[in-house]
């Protein structure tokens, strides 16, 4: 993919100077820019972004079998399993599409909950274009690659070129090892028997937690997961009730996030004396 | 009252797999600056935070019944705790939870 980029277009400094980072860009290597021939991106640049994206997509490509383990001692199929990191590949959405199954949501309310945790992506993606400028008709393959991993790598580079290596790398890595792995992961587990005897019903809230606990940087963030975990545990015996479908106590706990906001925003107000 | 509804599978898959790409397609696609107002980046960043920490609390607690349980789920979710202080990588943070659930469970925790 690197052959197709347009260095020339690429001003000097950091790419994406002046815009806030994203919620990934603290992974690795800040803004170094390589001196006097800040203009002409040195190739080392694009060296360390491969070799970081490498690492990035080994370490959490591997995390398939997790995941293909996971879905397969819900009861999915190995098929369901392995087409939801094809289609879905984004592993909070895809572990929480399951979890909500195995509980016994309905297909809209286990979507919902999954399509919530994909928004950020959306996100990523509003930074990574303006980043990357991908070409028009590249655009909707490189879509699928938009996650929390490509866009840290990208976000951590300090040019252009570097980036694109980084995100085109981070994504392939990924996307090829956590199919394979999450095949694996299902054939496995459904060849296990009672998936509870092996402890696999813990591996849901583990990579929850492992997800959500970088994101604990502020306070901010800290009142929003009290917050949503009340508010899901309040909810918990809706589950039970006939009319609302299992799921609501997620969706419930959602609304943590404009609370906190909201809050946070008539602290702010305040202290600024508007 | 839970357990998976086999017939429920293929179209929350389908559904997640269309709303998931064409969130994506959409931030690659639509002009900078037209979703990038303060409050909507900010909710977009702590909306995961929510989502992630419920279905950790949720499932964690949760046997189908309404009412919370504390089983082996919950010392693997310890051991996660443990491991994701210590900075271990996620797949060991994984290993660390299910390993400990199931060891939990042979002891007849």
């Amino acid at each position: 993919m690197n052959d197709r980029v347009d260095s020339s277009a690429f001003p000097a400094g950091p790419a994406g100077a002046g815009e806030p980072a994203g919620a990934g860009a603290s992974a690795g290597a800040s803004a170094v820019t390589s001196g006097a021939a800040a203009a002409v991106p040195a190739p080392d640049t694009v060296r360390r972004a491969v070799r970081q994206a490498l690492g990035t997509g080994v370490a959490v490509g591997v995390s398939g079998f997790a995941f293909g383990a996971t879905a397969a001692a819900a009861g999915l199929s190995v098929a369901q399993s392995c087409v939801l990191s094809l289609l879905v590949f984004t592993g909070a959405s895809q572990f929480a599409l399951v979890g909500a199954l195995a509980a016994g949501s309905g297909p809209v309310t286990a979507a919902a909950g999954a399509f919530f945790l994909g928004v950020r992506n959306c996100f990523y993606g509003l930074r990574l274009s303006a980043l990357l400028r991908p070409p028009r008709r590249l655009r909707p393959f490189a879509a699928q690659w938009v996650i929390d991993e490509t866009a840290a790598v990208s976000f951590a580079q300090p040019d252009r070129r570097a980036a694109r290596a980084g995100f085109a790398v981070t994504g392939l890595t990924l996307y090829l090892l956590w199919n394979l792995t999450t095949l694996l992961g299902a054939l496995g587990a459904s060849g296990l028997g009672d998936p509870a005897v092996w402890g696999l019903d813990a591996a849901g809230p583990a990579v929850f937690l492992a997800l959500v606990a970088p994101m604990l940087k502020t306070a901010v963030e800290r009142a929003t997961a009290v917050l949503a975990v009340l508010l899901a545990l309040i909810g918990l015996p809706l589950i039970g009730l006939p009319l609302l479908p299992a799921g609501v106590p997620v969706l419930l706990a959602a609304l943590a996030a404009p609370a906190v906001l909201w809050v946070h925003g008539r602290l702010d107000g305040r202290e600024v004396t508007r | 009252m839970s357990g998976l509804d086999p017939a429920a599978v293929w179209p929350a898959v389908v559904l997640t797999a269309v709303g998931c790409y064409l969130v994506k397609l959409l931030g690659l696609s639509v002009p900078a600056g037209v979703l990038e107002r303060p409050l909507v980046r900010k909710l977009a960043a702590l909306l995961p935070v929510a989502l992630l920490a419920a279905l950790t609390a949720i499932q964690t607690v949760d046997d189908g019944t309404g009412a919370p349980v504390l089983d082996a789920r919950a010392a693997g979710l310890a051991a996660a705790a443990v491991a994701v202080l210590l900075r271990a990588p996620f797949l060991l943070v994984v290993v660390a939870a299910v390993a400990v659930t199931a060891g939990v469970r042979a002891l007849g925790g």
